[in-house]
């Protein structure tokens, strides 16, 4: 019996010994992360997972840089910008950076990176994030000029987002496949080693330009690894071979709480939940045509109870169809407290005593949309539900064939609401209202930079959306994040995890 | 013999033309495929190009035709996701995926055939109820339920194995042990009833009576002839281990070919499931056919029949 106790603790000890050691990487300063999408590339271009943003704000730099908390725009690559009129927008540009293979940062590279990923031969998968460029001018070497078939007012949020500037002469020889083997930029964080969709790791950049609003990294190494399985990623996290986990979920992050060692943090997102309908009749249901109809599925939702006790912490109620920070979101607009005896009411003025059954339509979170029938239900609609792909959705949004439903929209991280009104209020895409003052409105804010007007065209289109009740907005969704309680993190409503802020404790 | 093997092999070839259409029509029944790739914000004029950009709009048989021209040619197209040829994906990812099934299979072969062997020679003792109990529970628990239970036991309590990763030989201690267990059941309830039958044949007591050594008797007489339907049922199994680790390559984050085709799956990427997926099919059903020809080889009735 001794011996085989003997031979299983030897056998402990080697396995213990070919483990890999399982404390924080603080001593280290190592931060490791994993993230559950594989990126088809390391050009961000041409990626579309968001994990591929966190990446870009690492390794590259854009030309202006939005502040996370006061959402101002702050030149980064730029020195300067101005509108030179409503199609033209000019920068000036830094004169002491240089990208990671020690070649200068000059107007050539901002020109080049930004013609050939706007043509559409380059077919990026984002196209919208740089479709609105025209052109690219090089003024001088440290001046460029952006020209635009339309006016884009937005412009400033876009580049902002996502649109990093890359070296001209490594991206001309190599093209995407060159630039996803071997990332080269200017940001705070140089690429070690990168392999395709698996792992990637970064070495902070010692000769990051000092002056940059993104400030100067703290932590010297960064390694993603990605683990598609979010219990495997809690596993490694638990076993201290990981420091930074997102998307977590909630079921998971309420029992990963009560680790000492582990900090769960929700954050809130700009990805709103919204209740819409098919205000035309397009589909062959007419209920919804009528606005008390509408009105009464606005009051008949208990939306504090779904945000709190089914998206969870740090999720909020909204009542206009956009999320507050960005540009043009009106807060001050009808707001429709629940009140299943006035959804009644309103629904017996309307002529349904007795409600009427209708097909819902959702693609996303069902048990969400199943607490939406059961509110309904409670004031005598009764909603059959539907649940279908995305791509579906979408589609039947395009014909208009979806009489009711249940969507969320992430609006890009863009803090314009310009995103919004153009997919779902101005005639296009998937607008199933067609509201002519709608269109009007929005497809003028859309086209005039003078940023007042637009403010006001914006305040009148939410406000007439939440009189109209053409949409109920639900709440914000929440992103749970978990790490190491060593490690100073704070989330952004933009879910771009801003790793060369981040810091051990 | 020659019959024989001309019919398996037509048949064959028939089970995978089969399993491509059906797969091709599938595909293109969830969904459509540009809406999907054109992502959350995307137009109807995005939709538009990509649909023209990648011909979904002829119609779906010439779509396939066209697929099938170029498949066995060995072009099976680009990634829609990657934007990578197909076959250079599918090529870095097989090792992995191939690596894991033959661990798996080896380790799987270590236990059950000793295993049931024993149990077959000690019938209805307590070990031969203790395989059972095993073989039951094997085949009963669901892969990754066993492998979040290696996981939590192995990675968090007694941290001793890492739960993901494929860069070193202890990165599939765990997934080889599920997938193992779940390939397992089957192989060891066949060694445990051939090794019964052979034990009740006439031939093993006339080896007995021949003052034989009893591992001689079990051994060269009875488990050579025991084998002959195991030897069908490991081509089958290898199959199964190469198309059905997807769960377990997830969970392990191994990223090996079952990983590729999920994600594919998720990411509506359908040239790379469709090639995935015929890869697959055909790995199984050569693998099969090879076992239907083994046991034809090794045992003439079925030939005959």
């Amino acid at each position: 019996m001794t011996r085989y106790l003997l031979g299983a603790s030897a056998a402990a000890l080697m396995l213990a010994s070919i483990a890999s050691p399982a404390f924080a990487q603080k001593e280290n300063d190592t931060l490791r992360i994993s993230w559950r999408e594989e990126l088809p590339s390391y050009d961000v271009y041409y990626a579309s997972p968001r994990e591929s943003v966190l990446l870009s704000r690492l390794v590259w730099d854009n030309l202006v840089d939005r502040d996370p908390v006061t959402h101002e725009y702050r030149p980064l690559l730029a020195e300067s910008y101005e509108w030179i009129d409503e199609k033209t927008l000019e920068f000036k540009l830094r004169r002491n950076v240089t990208f990671h293979d020690g070649s200068p940062f000059t107007a050539d590279d901002v020109a080049y990176t930004l013609n050939r990923v706007s043509s559409p031969e380059a077919a990026v998968v984002n196209p919208k994030m740089v479709n609105w460029i025209g052109s690219v001018e090089k003024v001088d070497d440290y001046t460029v000029r952006i020209l635009m078939d339309e006016p884009f007012p937005a412009a400033l949020e876009y580049l902002a987002a996502a649109v990093p500037i890359y070296p001209k002469a490594h991206y001309e020889s190599g093209g995407p496949e060159g630039m996803s083997a071997n990332p080269i930029g200017t940001g705070p964080y140089r690429v070690v080693e990168a392999v395709p969709g698996t792992s990637i790791k970064l070495e902070k950049n010692e000769d990051y330009f000092p002056d940059s609003p993104k400030g100067q990294p703290h932590i010297g190494r960064i390694e993603q690894r990605t683990i598609p399985d979010p219990q495997t990623q809690v596993a490694e996290l638990m076993a201290g071979r990981l420091d930074w986990i997102w998307l977590v979920p909630p079921d998971i992050a309420s029992r990963l709480e009560t680790r000492p060692n582990i900090k769960v943090l929700p954050g809130e997102t700009m990805r709103i939940g919204y209740v819409a309908f098919d205000t035309r009749g397009t589909s062959g249901v007419e209920y919804f045509k009528d606005r008390r109809v509408r009105q009464a599925v606005a009051h008949a939702l208990n939306r504090d109870a779904i945000a709190r006790n089914l998206i969870g912490a740090g999720s909020s109620v909204i009542h206009s169809a956009c999320y507050p920070s960005q540009f043009g979101c009106e807060q001050n607009v009808r707001a429709y407290e629940y009140d299943p005896d006035k959804a009644r009411a309103l629904l017996a003025e309307a002529g349904y005593p007795s409600g009427f059954s209708v097909d819902i339509y959702g693609y996303r979170e069902r048990h969400v949309t199943e607490a939406i029938i059961g509110d309904l239900q409670n004031v005598g609609i009764r909603a059959n539900l539907n649940s279908v792909r995305f791509a579906t959705f979408k589609e039947m949004n395009f014909e208009g064939t979806i009489p009711l439903r249940h969507g969320a929209f992430g609006a890009w991280s863009i803090n314009d609401v310009s995103i919004t009104m153009e997919g779902f209020f101005q005639g296009e895409e998937e607008d199933t209202i067609h509201d002519p003052e709608l269109i009007a409105w929005n497809s003028e804010a859309k086209q005039i930079v003078d940023q007042d007007r637009r403010q006001e065209l914006y305040t009148k289109a939410l406000r007439r959306i939440a009189d109209e009740a053409f949409w109920v907005p639900l709440h914000t969704y929440v992103t749970l994040y978990a790490f190491n309680s060593d490690l100073d993190f704070q989330p952004q409503p933009d879910e771009v995890a801003r790793f060369y802020q981040a810091r051990w404790k | 013999m020659v019959a024989y093997v001309i019919k398996r092999v037509g048949l064959a070839l028939l089970v995978i033309f089969v399993v491509s259409l059906v797969g091709f029509l599938a595909l293109r029944l969830t969904g459509d495929p540009a809406v999907a790739m054109a992502g959350e914000a995307s137009s109807e004029a995005d939709i538009r190009n990509i649909r023209l950009q990648y011909g979904f709009d002829r119609p779906i048989l010439i779509q396939y035709a066209d697929w099938l021209g170029r498949a066995v040619r060995g072009d099976f197209g680009v990634s829609n996701y990657f934007r990578l040829p197909v076959s250079d994906l599918i090529m870095s990812r097989f090792p992995t995926t191939a690596l894991l099934a033959a661990f798996s299979i080896s380790f799987a072969l270590i236990i059950s055939i000793p295993l049931g062997i024993i149990a077959a020679v000690r019938q209805n003792s307590w070990i031969d109820r203790l395989a059972l109990l095993f073989a039951v529970s094997g085949q009963a628990m669901p892969n990754f339920w066993l492998a979040l239970l290696l996981i939590v036991l192995f990675s968090v309590t007694y941290p001793l194995l890492p739960p993901s990763g494929s860069g070193e030989w202890v990165n599939f201690i765990m997934p080889t042990i599920v997938l193992g267990t779940h390939a397992m059941p089957a192989l060891m309830r066949l060694t445990r009833n051939g090794m019964l039958d052979v034990l009740a044949s006439d031939y093993m007591r006339t080896a007995r009576a021949k003052g034989l050594r009893w591992y001689t008797v079990l051994f060269k007489h009875g488990l050579r002839n025991a084998m002959i339907p195991l030897v069908a049922l490991t081509a089958v199994q290898f199959g199964f281990l190469l198309s059905g680790s997807i769960v377990t390559e997830a969970i392990f984050a191994l990223h090996g070919l079952g990983h590729l085709a999920w994600e594919s799956i998720t990411r509506r990427d359908i040239p790379t499931v469709q090639a995935v997926l015929i890869i697959l099919a055909t790995f199984y059903t050569l693998l099969t056919l090879l076992g239907d020809l083994l046991n034809a080889w090794l045992d003439p009735r079925i030939r005959v029949s």
